[in-house]
């Protein structure tokens, strides 16, 4: 071990309440910005209608462009619903917009300034090429409902996308149109509980590892089971016997996270998926964390009925700090014929279909030998266009090899963090072997008192997005490192250097992390607060300015 | 790779590093048979940069973008111009790929954009909040009836037959797994909207009233007295709003006693897309906040009392109530948010008032002009900047008819309602800034011929 060799170094000294030295609040680049209700009215706009032609060639078009002002008092067919009351909706011209934009955006942490290890949230680089492609207007530009003949390069996208992902997970179908993976999961258990309700099998109940994503029983719970929890095992997996024992003729689907949640692969993941076929149960696997295996494993060789995939994590469409994502759901032969509509098809003669309710029963032949019997639909359109482009622009630049390769890379990055950490952080995995994409370590050798959370904070000083944290559940104070494949060996080296430090603070017991963060441009923030008194709309305070509204009590219960 | 930071001799110092001998040492818990030895058969090898923006520029050129061609589509999504700055400040790498704000230390920017669309959208709407957005507006009006059924423990909903059908179709899809009633009907082409008929329908096992406004055929209708049916029984109201330009135009559904109310802000910032992303708002009454679905952005101080941003009622979410939570959303549609939020910022009160007078101007100018040809028939009295024609032939096949002359020329009720031979004539023709002089021209020229 080369890195870090200086161990634990006194903490910098926390600045006083207030101490800004600034008369404005700033600190040279760090910028303080008010909310646009502070600086904008409702007289100014950042937009210009063109002004009315010349006399003598203004058209009534032109007229109506000079925009100048509210609604005609007639002509107009509004009835009697013509808007009077202010809205209240302030306004600043494009340079006081993009100053405002621009000053707040510099107070956000963003992969593209540094490591974002948020352990199963694969934040990996958004190539560029992908945004660009995915602006072109014959993607960006085109309307749901255009005539089939007008879009066809865009159904193909959807059909080659369909095509990668069928190919890359070994499974039958794929269903395009989940918006986000919790949407995703819901298409799964949505297409399962169809397939059971198929041939008049009533089950009642949905079992999900207690180290799950909370989405899994929230999903199930949606589609009406009951949840119930089985046990991890001491190595982080699912315990085998425990599922075993519970499987029985109640039991719908089984929710699996694989690799899972403690960034393991679950070795047992083809015996637990026999056991519960055996059971007449299905098998949904949560894909959140495909990054690690994509191009080296197929799900479909794991007996696994429906998976989402994380188009926004495996294929690097950007988070956009919390969205939009986009779920596709791959399904097995067994349960495909309830996905969801739209669908798109390609029949021989080169034609990409859009298969809505209307043609549902025609190529039912087609695809699914005259089965056809689809939920219904989840959403208005189909899917996340902008998304699939930017993915299949992704899974078009590395092949097959290279996203073979992006597994590869993923898992060793994890597996150097860990075993460049664990003599200082406890990992309680770390025994039974290597991990997958993601490393995890318990709070255990802290001194009384120190907490995860103060050692998140303390990594937003040295500058990193701290890891997930608390998540998760099985593991005390759980701290999941996601490093992904796209951080170079330098960088890595960094972080490792940084969050060793951190550790050694931590076990030593230096009271300084419980102020941290001190050079973010907030300190901790009151979560308490804001949640016992919601403030979660700008109200405009009182015209003499002395009074600020209180909050009000709000909440049914 | 291009993506890929790592070299060979990186590895290899990496793989010392981990005491593994080679990087399969580290796939070892997949069992072998499981194991791909290979890239997976039959699919190609990585691609530089330049041809796969060819391959795909490729594609893009198979499509007819609307703003090439006179473009008349809407029913759910709508062409707007967007300011360029727009998209510009939505590729800042800050917004752009950061994370859910789950540091708020460190996402303050993210944060206060959301505390910032929460509050524009929550008076666009006219209610008391909102949340940071939802997947889109069909998905938005599911969780709303949902979210009525837990205010009122009732599960029986009124859906008006001015609801866009595909919100319809995924209010069943939903309602079929969560034991809800739906009360549907198809609409008819006459101006009146089906007012009368959800008044009646509402008993003391309703839930909600579901109104689309302006709806599907364009028609504006008062939400009051659905309101006022609605309360009176203890039930809510809720109305999905696909146009959010209108309410520049018309009174606001919060005003109007509307409970909940949930809508598509596509129109606002955020592109065609061919249907997605999008935005999903969502506002309610501040009383009923803790049955709201998703994330919300709330006001707090910080350690040294400056004002900042979290996420806030969390309680409500799934990952701390897991199967009780409120909903399984685990996502909003930020960055969507963040482009709606800015065109708002741009437009203003006094630019979105604009806006809708000179969308509202032109659709009427337009509508006048369609009705006038023989055998076309405006079957509105009331619209905002979207109306529905019934002409003399089915719709459907004119769409196409315009096509090949050129024209998108509306949405047929015929792809919306198939098989419905009431509707089939039924042609929704929406207008909005982006059409100009000649587009109208070359509309009501397509539209004479494939009618004869």
């Amino acid at each position: 071990m080369t890195i870090n060799q200086s161990g634990w170094k006194p903490a910098t000294p926390v600045a006083g309440p207030g101490d800004t030295g600034t008369t404005t609040g700033n600190r040279a680049l760090m910028l303080e910005e008010p909310l646009i209700f502070e600086i904008g009215d409702s007289d100014t706009t950042g937009v210009d209608f063109s002004a009315p032609a010349q006399a003598g060639a203004q058209s009534s078009f032109d007229r109506a462009e000079e925009g100048t002002g509210p609604l005609p008092s007639q002509g107009h067919k509004l009835g009697t619903l013509a808007r009077t009351a202010e809205i209240g909706l302030p306004g600043l011209t494009e340079p006081e917009t993009v100053r405002h934009y621009t000053r707040l955006s510099r107070q956000n942490y963003a992969i593209d300034l540094g490591l974002f290890p948020l352990g199963s949230c694969t934040m990996k680089h958004n190539p560029r090429l992908n945004e660009k492609v995915a602006r072109l207007p014959g993607f960006a530009d085109i309307h749901p409902l255009q005539p089939r003949e007008t879009v066809q390069g865009a159904l193909e996208v959807i059909n080659e996308l369909a095509f990668w992902l069928i190919d890359l997970t070994g499974m039958h179908g794929v269903a395009m149109s989940p918006k986000a993976g919790a949407h995703g999961e819901l298409c799964g258990l949505l297409c399962i509980r169809a397939a059971l309700e198929a041939r008049g099998d009533a089950r009642e109940v949905v079992l999900v590892p207690e180290s799950a994503h909370g989405t899994n029983p929230a999903t199930a719970a949606f589609c009406g089971y009951r949840v119930e929890s089985i046990p991890t095992n001491d190595a982080g997996r699912v315990d085998l016997e425990a599922l075993q024992a519970r499987l029985g003729p109640d039991v719908a689907a089984v929710m699996i996270t694989n690799p899972n949640t403690c960034g393991l692969f679950e070795p047992d993941m083809k015996a637990i998926s026999d056991a519960v076929h055996a059971a007449g149960g299905f098998v949904y696997c949560d894909g959140a964390n495909f990054n690690a295996i994509v191009g080296k494993v197929r799900p479909g060789d794991l007996g696994i009925d429906a998976m989402h995939i994380n188009l926004h994590k495996t294929f690097s469409t950007p988070h956009g700090g919390g969205g939009p994502g986009s779920g596709p759901v791959v399904l097995s032969k067994e349960i495909s014929h309830f996905m969801p509509l739209p669908y798109v098809s390609r029949t021989a003669d080169g034609i990409v279909h859009l298969i809505e309710e209307e043609q549902a029963d025609e190529f039912s032949e087609e695809h699914f030998g005259g089965v056809m019997q689809s939920f219904g639909r989840m959403t208005a359109f189909h899917g996340q266009m902008g998304m699939f482009t930017r993915a299949l622009a992704y899974i078009l630049s590395h092949g097959a090899d290279g996203l073979a390769q992006v597994a590869e890379d993923a898992v060793l990055n994890a597996n150097y963090l860990l075993r460049s950490l664990e003599d200082v952080l406890d990992a309680p995995f770390a025994g039974s072997g290597p991990c997958m994409h993601e490393a995890i370590f318990s709070d255990a050798g802290f001194a009384n008192g120190i907490t995860t959370l103060d050692l998140a904070k303390a990594l937003i000083d040295e500058g990193f997005h701290p890891m997930t944290m608390y998540f998760p559940l099985v593991v005390h104070g759980a701290m999941l490192v996601e490093p992904t494949e796209t951080e170079s060996k330098a960088a890595l080296d960094q972080f490792i250097a940084a969050l060793r430090s951190i550790a050694e603070r931590a076990r030593a017991g230096d009271e300084n992390l419980k102020s941290a963060p001190v050079h973010a441009p907030r300190r901790r923030l009151d979560e308490t607060l804001a949640a016992r008194k919601p403030v979660i709309a700008y109200r405009t305070p009182a015209p003499d300015g002395a009074d600020l509204p209180t909050p009000s009590p709000v909440g049914d219960r | 790779m291009r993506y890929l930071p790592l070299s060979d001799a990186d590895r290899s110092a990496m793989l010392a590093t981990v005491g593994a001998g080679s990087i399969d040492e580290l796939f070892r818990d997949v069992p072998e048979s499981a194991r791909l030895s290979g890239p997976i058969a039959g699919l190609p090898s990585h691609a530089s940069e330049l041809a796969v923006e060819r391959h795909m520029t490729a594609l893009s050129r198979k499509n007819t973008p609307a703003g090439e061609v006179p473009f008349f589509l809407g029913c759910g999504a709508y062409k707007h111009h967007i300011p360029a700055s727009v998209d510009h400040l939505i590729q800042r790498g800050e917004y752009l790929t950061a994370y859910t704000p789950y540091q708020p230390e460190i996402a303050q920017g993210t944060l206060q954009v959301l505390f910032e669309f929460q509050s524009q959208v929550a008076r666009l709407l006219g209610c008391e909040v909102a949340n940071a957005s939802m997947y889109d507006g069909s998905t938005a009006c599911w969780e709303a009836i949902g979210m009525a059924r837990r205010i009122t423990r009732r599960t029986k909903a009124v859906i008006s037959s001015g609801l866009h059908p595909h919100y319809v179709s995924v209010c069943k899809t939903m309602a079929r797994f969560t034991g809800d009633t739906l009360d549907t009907a198809l609409p008819e082409l006459t101006a009146e909207t089906d007012a009368e008929r959800l008044i009646a329908a509402i008993d003391r096992e309703t839930s909600a009233v579901v109104v689309q406004y302006p709806d599907i055929l364009g028609r504006i209708t008062d939400l009051q007295p659905i309101a006022d049916a609605a309360h009176a029984a203890g039930a809510l109201l809720i109305a999905v709003v696909t146009e959010p330009v209108a309410l520049g135009a018309i009174r606001a559904p919060g005003e109007m006693g509307a409970d909940i109310v949930v809508g598509e802000g596509q129109s606002i910032g955020v592109g065609l897309q061919f249907g997605g992303p999008y935005v999903g708002l969502f506002a309610c009454r501040e009383k009923h906040v803790r049955q709201m679905p998703g994330r919300i952005a709330g006001e707090t101080v910080d350690a040294e009392g400056k004002r900042g941003f979290v996420l806030t009622l969390s309680t409500r979410e799934q990952h701390i109530r897991r199967e009780k939570a409120t909903s399984n959303i685990c996502t909003n549609s930020g960055l969507c948010a963040l482009a709606f939020s800015i065109h708002m910022t741009l437009l203003g009160e006094k630019g979105l008032r604009s806006l809708a007078a000179l969308n509202h101007a032109r659709a009427v100018e337009v509508a006048e002009r369609l009705a006038a040809i023989p055998g076309v028939r405006l079957v509105n009295d009331s619209f905002f900047n979207e109306f529905t024609l019934e002409l003399p032939v089915e719709a459907r096949p004119a769409v196409h008819a315009m096509v090949e002359r050129g024209v998108l020329g509306g949405v047929s009720l015929g792809r919306l309602y198939p098989g419905v031979d009431s509707l089939k004539n039924g042609l929704v023709v929406a207008v909005t800034e982006t059409v100009t002089d000649e587009d109208v021209n070359a509309l009501e020229a397509a539209l004479k011929e494939v009618v004869v």
